[in-house]
């Protein structure tokens, strides 16, 4: 493997990990705040997808009926950017509401919780293949895609666009867990839920803010990867969820570091999976490096082990 | 004597059924339900032993499923039939009818020996991230099979029907539900006396508090070791009979959707409970076959179902009890031997 070729792969796997990183944080935000794994998170991605589409073409005055005016797609794409994490945001907080909160006030088994959650995601996935129908749907091309090269290195302003959000959400979510009172609140559940609402921290508050964040993140990722893939599916988010879930656990669940850690770790493994053996073997490894990993390091790259008391 | 009554019970119930098929009272698609039945009936309870008695989180069941489907059908169509891909039959296809056994006993082997792969995790880790390990399984099982294009790869392998017509010449008697019947009883047989036994109150002692179950000289480690490899290992055995009730297997069968199947069946029987296990097994396969007009809306009532249980009823119909426990003038008839204690 020459440079270029080298450079190029590395590229991609930027690209590729991006994806995986902005869906894990969703993961990691939420298990450091409830400890629960929200196996729904895969699914939200799905519907940020699919809101990104309706609007966009909405906007397009492609879809239903055509607009007065015409905008310039670079204004559409960003409208429809926000506006689909504002909605999807919304629709991670009515999960929490309708399936999560009920139990938690029950003070049920966190695996109910758990399980309430992969059936979520079964709902919204099957839910939407029923609604919609099993045609596939093409994302409006919103971006001018243009190509550029150096040499033979080839990339696209969709690839620079979606590895610059990534670390710009990266310095974001940290200042915002760091620096914040929101994020104080948030660690401070994190480390001892007993106490939290002792101190007069409104729990439920940080909770939606939580889900909010994790799924506007999801959201965000969705448009993006519609946009770098333009093809929809009801399953979408169900591989590449597990995938940014396994990203998330190798990192260190319940770290923001160790989301995005896992995320370009996972994202270079698959992609130089794929340059060297044929790429069905991609899952294959990814799985068993997880595999591995969780037998050797359960607490992945920056996780903490917590003690448990006898 | 008494002690057989439930034994006979069996035999006399499945000896029914057979006769029912044999005098044409039940048509091709009830004989279908009622072995997908004793299937749901194997997997269900083989699950309950992890999940439910030992309080683990397995949410990969499918795939330990998919290699004893894949061995149990790959030897049988080696050994008994002449095939495209594998040449003549090795031995005489008459035999089928006695070495059957034998193959799905290597299949649930082998799927036991893959069952390994979450045993020896599961020592060091617990809850969540064994959850993880479980499904990472179930997708390496899938993706490994994916790639083995001698066995049909994503295209699925088939043949099977030629077995289970090398039995019908034989004999005219439904061979497959026979073997059906004899798994799901073996099955639910061998799961009672292990958690019955002393030797297994172990796993429901580990469920409780593991590290008190390690004061009180319960070995642990080779516990968990029992406990996987036993479930996955009838697992495999129900994949097999699964292969040659539908004749044609895929990879695709044996997703986490189909995980996720077994679990449904777990929890709405109850955890820690076999009888639950069993009913909920019989009444889920009605209820699928009943839903089967809502097609795709099908798998948003079903997990629907499921959240709503857990929100009101989040320990299962028999949650931790027996059919026993319930109504006790069963215990007459079930399990008399337990009145003499």
């Amino acid at each position: 493997m020459n440079l270029e070729t080298l450079i190029q792969n590395f590229l991609n796997a930027l690209q590729w990990g991006s994806f995986y990183a902005l869906i894990a944080l969703g993961y990691t935000l939420v298990y450091g705040v409830l400890l629960l794994i929200n196996f729904a998170h895969g699914d939200i991605f799905m519907m940020g997808a699919y809101i990104g589409f309706f609007l966009a073409t909405f906007l397009l005055g492609q879809y239903a009926f055509a607009l007065p005016l015409a905008f310039p797609p670079q204004i559409i794409f960003v409208v429809t950017l926000l506006l689909t994490m504002v909605l999807t945001a919304f629709a991670g907080v009515t999960l929490e509401r309708v399936a999560y909160r009920p139990l938690r006030r029950k003070g049920a088994n966190r695996l109910y919780v758990v399980i309430t959650a992969l059936m979520c995601g079964l709902i919204l996935e099957n839910g939407n293949l029923a609604l919609l129908g099993a045609s596939r749907r093409n994302f409006p091309q919103l971006l001018s895609n243009t190509v550029y090269s150096i040499g033979e290195v080839t990339f696209s302003d969709v690839k620079i666009l979606v590895i610059l959000t990534t670390i710009g959400v990266f310095l974001l979510l940290e200042a915002i867990v760091r620096k914040t009172k929101l994020g104080m609140a948030m660690r401070a559940i994190s480390y001892d839920r007993m106490a939290v609402p002792l101190m007069g921290i409104p729990v439920d508050t940080v909770i939606v803010f939580t889900f909010a964040l994790g799924s506007s993140m999801a959201a965000l990722a969705g448009v993006l990867f519609a946009t770098a893939y333009p093809v929809l599916e009801p399953y979408m988010g169900a591989l590449v969820g597990w995938k940014a879930f396994i990203a998330a656990v190798i990192g260190g669940i319940g770290e923001i570091r160790g989301a995005f850690a896992g995320g370009f770790l996972l994202g270079f493994v698959e992609i130089f999976v794929a340059a060297f053996f044929p790429s069905t073997l991609r899952d294959l490894i990814a799985f068993s490096i997880l595999l591995v990993f969780l037998s050797i390091r359960p607490t992945g790259i920056f996780g903490v082990a917590r003690a448990t008391k006898i | 004597m008494r002690r057989f009554v439930p034994h006979l019970l069996y035999a006399l119930l499945c000896l029914l059924v057979v006769f029912a098929v044999q005098s044409d009272l039940l048509n091709a698609y009830l004989q279908l339900i009622i072995m997908f039945m004793g299937v749901n009936i194997i997997l269900s309870s083989s699950l309950n032993l992890v999940n439910g008695y030992m309080g683990e989180f397995s949410v990969g069941h499918a795939g330990f499923m998919a290699v004893g489907a894949y061995i149990t059908s790959v030897l049988n169509v080696w050994l008994f039939t002449s095939d495209r891909v594998f040449g003549p039959a090795v031995l005489p296809p008459a035999s089928v009818i006695y070495l059957f056994p034998v193959t799905l006993l290597i299949g649930g082997i082998g799927a036991a020996l893959v069952g390994l792969l979450v045993a020896v995790p599961s020592f060091k880790t617990r809850g969540d991230y064994l959850a993880i390990i479980t499904l990472a399984v179930n997708y390496i099982v899938k993706s490994s099979i994916e790639n083995i294009q001698g066995i049909g790869g994503a295209r699925g392998f088939m043949g099977m029907r030629n077995v289970v017509d090398a039995m019908q010449d034989v004999a005219d008697i439904p061979w497959i539900m026979l073997w059906v019947f004899a798994g799901t009883g073996f099955s639910v047989w061998i799961i009672y006396r292990f958690v019955n036994s002393t030797y297994g109150k172990g796993i429901v002692a580990i469920r409780d508090d593991e590290i008190a179950a390690e004061i009180m000289s319960v070995d642990t480690r080779r516990m968990k070791i029992t406990a996987f490899m036993l479930s996955s290992g009838l697992a495999g055995v129900a994949g097999g009979l699964f292969a040659h009730i539908l004749g044609y297997i895929n990879p695709g069968t044996f997703t986490i959707m189909k995980s996720t199947e077994i679990m449904v069946m777990v929890y709405l029987g109850g955890m820690g409970s076999l009888s639950g296990s069993v009913l909920s097994a019989i009444g889920f396969t009605v209820i699928l076959e009943l839903f089967r007009p809502l097609q795709v809306a099908k798998w948003v009532v079903i997990p629907l179902l499921l959240i709503l249980l857990m929100l009101f009823r989040p320990e299962g119909l028999l949650g931790n009890r027996e059919l026993t426990d319930v109504f006790p003038r069963l215990r007459r008839i079930l399990a008399p031997q337990r009145r003499q204690a």
